[in-house]
């Protein structure tokens, strides 16, 4: 059976396909490491349980709705202490108590952040305001 | 009855994600083989689509057009929505395809009292047609995310942009909002006006049904029931990379938003969905208007048995002459 019109189409049919394996050649086979989120922080190793303020599977997952309501309790409702769920007190705050234990920003959050997606210095935008730990990098 | 007949199919196949991975553990399934299986079919079935309209040859030009067509010098030709060149073509096509032109014209008829006909303006199908497709496309990138390590700049760009209302964690996109407003009135648009009822197939249900659905899940996943993103992205990487493999722990809503969407790329060789490739084949649209330009000769033409003059003079040349008729060669 006889193509019409061959050259067009055919470019067209490999630029589509071209574009619809994008990930398929961009990635070139190779799987990055998923990230591994470093714990070994001078706070969080003096700790004698170690754990978040949720438990780890909801932390990972909910840290950022924590983050929020944590911010609105604060900004908008002057109310700076969090009670977790096992009765512990929090400081609600990022810079003072998440990046307390969290100091290390460069091993743990933003390890998880660049690998899902999050552009590195830019989302989370938090850091143009609150001031991210000083580590040795 | 295709309303119902489609939204039951949606409704059944989220019905047996949940129960494949709650109750029988079937994750490397829905997770690996039924995925794969449906970007094969995608990328053959869309070839295959392809290559089959490819063979229905068009051998003339069709001009419905909506401006003058290149005529005498003095004229002002429309060189858009009358192209004679392959540039004007390409602007044309390129203008249909990003932003809809002929369904941008579109128009409403109303009987009147007297009884009088009326011409309406009607754009809204094309505003939320327009905003439903670009949508789509804006959130497909910024998947991207997913299925890309380490992520490529425009993937980021898109991000950027289409969160940068920044409300909310995480931060509400505005695609999202789009999306889902855009699909819901395409929908009311089916079932409330009679006319478009009635012409409306289970095939026009079904694909509606299934976008809002992983519309849906989508936003329940980013913004309430959260799912874990670093495990999602391993198990997207994995397959891009042919190195599969399901990691522990994702939530069930991530497996019915992979299932839909696995569906729809499945179903979309076999549905009207197609005409994302068929728009670049619409002959009104892709064939410059230059009949009085060239000779576009039609492809199945066969020799025809022809006998010309000079043939039957030689024939009849000696009757001719008895009979006094004037030939041309003596
Ligand atoms: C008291 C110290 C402490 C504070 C305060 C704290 N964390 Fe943690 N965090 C930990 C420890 C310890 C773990 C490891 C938990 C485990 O392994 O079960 C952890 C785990 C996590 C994880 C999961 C990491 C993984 O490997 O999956 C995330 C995400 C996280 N924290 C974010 C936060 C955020 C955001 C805040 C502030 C809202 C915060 N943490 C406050 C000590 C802390
Ligand atoms: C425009 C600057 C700005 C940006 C960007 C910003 N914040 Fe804040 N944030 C503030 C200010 C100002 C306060 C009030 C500090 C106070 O009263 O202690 C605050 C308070 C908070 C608090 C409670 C108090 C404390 O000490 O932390 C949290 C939690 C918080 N922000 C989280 C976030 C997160 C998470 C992000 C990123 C998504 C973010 N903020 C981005 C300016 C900002
Ligand atoms: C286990 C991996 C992991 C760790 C560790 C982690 N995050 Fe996240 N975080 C994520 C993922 C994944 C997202 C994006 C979720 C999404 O796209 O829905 C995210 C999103 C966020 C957001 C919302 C960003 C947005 O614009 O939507 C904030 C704020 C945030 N993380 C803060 C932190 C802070 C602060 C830390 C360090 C104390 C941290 N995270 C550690 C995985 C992690
Ligand atoms: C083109 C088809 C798809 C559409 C229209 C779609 C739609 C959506 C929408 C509207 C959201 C809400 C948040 C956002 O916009 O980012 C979302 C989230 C999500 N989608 Fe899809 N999706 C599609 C394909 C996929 C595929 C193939 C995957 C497999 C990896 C996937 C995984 C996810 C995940 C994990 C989330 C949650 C993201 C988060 O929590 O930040 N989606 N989807």
């Amino acid at each position: 059976m006889k193509i019409y019109n061959a050259k067009p189409i055919l470019i067209g049919l490999a630029i589509f396909i071209g574009l619809a394996t994008f990930p398929l050649w961009f990635n070139m086979g190779k799987a990055a490491p998923p990230p591994d989120p470093k714990l070994d922080t001078p706070v969080i190793q003096r700790m004698a349980v170690k754990q978040c303020i949720m438990p780890k599977d909801q932390m990972r997952t909910e840290h950022m709705q924590l983050l929020n309501d944590w911010r609105t309790e604060v900004v908008r409702n002057n109310n700076r202490i969090y009670t977790a769920s096992d009765g512990k007190q929090y400081n609600m705050s990022l810079q003072n108590e998440c990046m307390n234990c969290h100091s290390n920003k460069s091993q743990f959050c933003d390890q998880c952040h660049i690998y899902a997606g999050l552009q590195a210095d830019a989302t989370p935008y938090c850091w143009t305001c609150h001031i991210a730990p000083k580590e040795n990098k | 009855m295709g309303i119902k007949f489609s939204l039951l199919t949606v409704v059944a196949l989220v019905l047996a994600v949940f129960l494949g991975v709650k109750a029988a553990g079937l994750q490397y399934f829905f997770g690996v083989i039924f995925p794969y299986a449906a970007i094969f079919i995608f990328l053959v079935g869309f070839i295959y689509r392809i290559l089959k309209w490819a063979r229905s040859p068009v051998p003339f030009r069709i001009p419905t057009t909506a401006g003058q067509q290149k005529s005498l010098p003095w004229i002002k030709q429309n060189k858009i929505d009358n192209p004679s060149t392959t540039a004007g073509v390409v602007a044309r096509m390129a203008l249909e395809v990003l932003l809809f032109r002929s369904l941008f014209r579109n128009t409403k008829v109303e009987l009147r009292e007297g009884p009088k006909i009326a011409y309406q303006w009607e754009k809204w199908l094309w505003l939320a047609g327009l905003a439903f497709h670009w949508s789509f496309f804006i959130i497909l990138v910024r998947h991207l995310r997913f299925f890309t390590e380490p992520v490529p700049f425009f993937v980021h760009m898109t991000d950027r942009l289409d969160g940068f209302l920044q409300v909310g964690l995480p931060g509400i996109y505005i695609t999202d909002l789009l999306f889902l407003a855009a699909v819901t009135y395409l929908f009311i648009r089916r079932v409330v006006i009679p006319q478009v009822r009635y012409i409306s197939l289970p095939a026009d249900y079904f694909p509606l049904f299934l976008l809002m659905a992983l519309g849906l899940t989508g936003v329940l996943m980013r913004y309430f029931t959260k799912v874990d993103v670093v495990k999602v992205k391993e198990l997207a990487l994995g397959l891009v990379t042919f190195q599969p493999k399901v990691p522990e722990g994702i939530g069930v809503l991530f497996y019915i938003h992979f299932f839909l969407i696995c569906t729809l790329f499945a179903y979309f060789p076999f549905s009207k969905l197609m005409h994302l490739g068929g728009v670049f084949l619409s002959p009104t649209r892709n064939l410059p208007n230059d009949s009085r330009m060239k000779r576009h000769i039609n492809p199945w033409n066969y020799p025809v048995k022809v006998h010309t003059y000079a043939e039957y003079e030689d024939h009849f040349r000696d009757k001719m002459i008895e009979a006094g008729l004037p030939v041309e060669k003596e």
